[in-house]
């Protein structure tokens, strides 16, 4: 019963990640088709916040020393800065280009994002203790949970909650469910479409802080391709969600995390390095039978 | 009609071809050891661009996920060129026909080429089903799991640590025919009916598929063909430095090559090659510049990182001022006498 309990927190913690990673990468493509690839180095960006830039193998701690009232907020303001920078400085000027285009342009901007760490920081991974004080396990029903599994899940289920009461409840969020349902529309009617983009690239970095915050604690280490992962298990939760649909991408994200889990827990121990790969192929097996992922956003079928 | 297409077009691959013997001429004049292998580096690269080319260039489709047949044409290099007695201690687990097999660099390049194709033909029958933007995501995933499973199988490809002992290949020619041969290969595919069905299917979907072109089999001819030029020059790349790492073949590359296309025009194959020469240069002074230069008594030399933010730089400004690429969807041809467009002779490959 413990055993199980655990792999239910499990599942649940990792979907959690994939479930905040995909929300982040779908609020952008509603509102204007773009696949940002720079949002796993958003990630990585946010974590080497909390350092002071040295190439030395030991972590300089400079931001992260400061108490957690001032250390979260802070964190994901930068997420939500660099978003909103990378919105007003590059993605601002494609506006009218192809999805192609810019998803091309969001790929390099994710190479310079993690470059200009790299030239800070150097590639080597860094041990830094972020929030030490949430890795102690606590008993739930006879199994021990990490506490930081605990708030992961509880956070996500609070930025679930919050977002939604944000979309349907207030009239920035109306606007931007206009926008990502029809842009043209919602710009005729006086939706602010730089105002909607904006807040779009605001919460989707913060969001993505949210995740650096987790992973920081959780692998105590600090590395300039620590986002790669979630953002690409993000990406694919987006496609199997359907693209744009936010539930699906949250839905797909919690089913990712829990196939990971499962075959983790199922797999002989010689396949297990594989796991990935097996997911990775679990997820092609659901293209094959839904093409169009699992809940697919309306608007997005290309129009005649 | 089929002889007059090639009449009209066949002056681009052999100006391209005409641009690459130049480059290796001058290599072997030049007799410098340093300068040889960027020059190698250069086909290599002249290589997977027009691969990938094939692909997104008649597509549209992006694809971030074709360094994936590259590792895989990488790794054929390594299973079937190094000495047997070599690859029992670092890949202990390949079959015994495979272990017992040496065969000539160009021939691994050909059965890379085929390995890849291969690969190409199964993931693209699930991937090119897909719309454009999920393809290309999944076209990413492709690419992770192929690199998740070289770097945790351990006894067939020695996971993540280097697998050495590949015979080197100094000799600029072989690569310089490998890269003709892609170029012509591009070309060749280009201009035949499933290339120009393929580009009709990029530039007015709707109408295509109304005229009767089956999109998702066009793609994943296209798939095929340039999965099969990546796995040659992955094969190529291995015998060129003398061993592979899954990270060889991973994100990297990806960034480089794409960029190339990018810079250069996905429209045009004479773009795909353009964009390898002048980002080889571009690289090339950057990492002259990275390592140090000497001005007066001070040395000048840029942070390392330097190299890719700058070829990020560059990629990102040429989306936004000139989206199309250097070549927009030209191709360099002859000007001819007589045209009645003039300076738009040839179809549009």
């Amino acid at each position: 019963m413990g055993s199980l309990l655990q792999v239910v927190f499990d599942a649940l913690s990792l979907g959690s990640l994939y479930a905040l990673g995909a929300l982040g990468i779908a609020l952008i493509f509603g509102v204007m088709r773009l696949v940002n690839f720079a949002h796993g180095d958003v990630i990585a960006f946010c974590v080497f916040a909390l350092l002071w830039p040295s190439v030395d193998a030991v972590a300089i701690i400079f931001a992260g020393n400061l108490p957690w009232f001032l250390l979260i907020p802070f964190v994901l303001a930068i997420g939500a800065g660099l978003s909103v920078l990378s919105e007003l400085l590059v993605f601002r000027r494609f506006r009218r280009a192809n999805p192609a285009t810019m998803m091309i342009a969001s790929f390099a901007l994710g190479f310079v994002i993690r470059y200009f760490l790299l030239m800070l920081f150097s590639s080597r991974p860094k041990s830094i203790s972020l929030l030490p004080e949430l890795s102690q396990p606590i008993e739930v029903l006879g199994a021990r949970i990490p506490l930081l599994q605990l708030i992961t899940i509880l956070v996500t289920i609070a930025v679930l909650f919050g977002l939604t009461a944000f979309l349907r409840r207030t009239r920035f969020g109306l606007e931007m469910r206009a926008a990502a349902e029809n842009f043209t529309m919602a710009r005729m009617l006086g939706v602010r479409a730089n105002r909607v983009i904006m807040g779009a690239f605001a919460l989707s970095g913060a969001l993505a802080a949210a995740i650096a915050l987790i992973l920081g604690s959780q692998t105590g280490t600090a590395n300039i391709m620590m986002g790669a992962n979630v953002m690409l298990m993000a990406f694919i939760a987006t496609v199997i969600g359907g693209m744009g649909s936010l539930p699906g991408a949250v839905l797909a994200g919690f089913l990712i995390g829990a196939v990971a889990t499962v075959m983790q827990v199922i797999l002989p121990p010689d396949a297990r390095a594989f796991r990935d790969a097996f997911v990775y192929a679990a997820v092609i097996l659901v293209l094959i039978f839904r093409p169009q992922g699992i809940l697919a956003a309306r608007g997005t079928k290309e129009r005649v | 009609m089929a002889r007059s297409v090639i009449r009209r077009s066949i002056a681009t691959p052999v100006l391209l071809s005409l641009l690459l013997v130049a480059f290796a001429l001058v290599a072997w004049a030049a007799g410098s050891k340093p300068f040889n292998q960027t020059i190698i580096d250069i086909f290599l690269k002249v290589i997977f661009v027009v691969g990938l080319w094939v692909f997104i260039g008649n597509s549209g489709v992006i694809s971030f996920g074709h360094t994936a047949f590259a590792c895989l044409g990488g790794y054929v290099a390594a299973w079937t060129t190094i000495k047997p007695m070599l690859k029992g201690t670092s890949m202990p687990g390949l079959p015994d026909w495979l272990m017992q097999t040496e065969i000539p660099y160009w021939a691994a390049a050909a059965v890379g080429a085929g390995w890849a194709a291969l690969w190409a033909l199964i993931f693209g029958a699930v991937l090119m089903r897909l719309s454009g933007i999920a393809a290309s995501i999944a076209t990413f995933a492709m690419l992770a799991m192929v690199n998740s499973i070289y770097s945790n199988w351990e006894s067939v490809t020695a996971a993540t640590s280097s697998v050495v002992g590949i015979p080197i290949v100094r000799s600029v020619w072989p690569y310089l025919i490998a890269a003709i041969l892609a170029v012509v290969v591009a070309w060749a595919y280009g201009i035949s009916r499933y290339g120009l069905a393929l580009r009709a299917a990029r530039d007015e979907p709707t109408a295509a598929a109304a005229s009767g072109v089956d999109i998702p089999r066009m793609r994943l001819i296209a798939f095929v063909v340039s999965g099969a030029i990546m796995g040659m020059g992955g094969a190529l790349y291995a015998n060129s430095i003398g061993i592979v790492t899954p990270d060889t073949f991973y994100l990297g590359l990806t960034f480089i090559t794409l960029s190339m296309l990018v810079v250069g025009g996905m429209g045009s194959l004479s773009g795909a090659v353009l964009g390898v020469l002048i980002l080889s240069t571009l690289i090339q002074v950057l990492r002259w510049l990275e390592a140090g230069v000497k001005i007066g008594t001070s040395t000048f030399a840029l942070p390392g990182g330097v190299q890719e933010i700058a070829l990020g730089a560059v990629m990102i400004l040429i989306l936004m001022f000139r989206p199309a690429g250097i070549m927009g969807n030209r191709e360099l041809t002859l000007p001819r006498a007589g045209s009645d467009k003039p300076g738009r002779a040839g179809p549009n490959i």
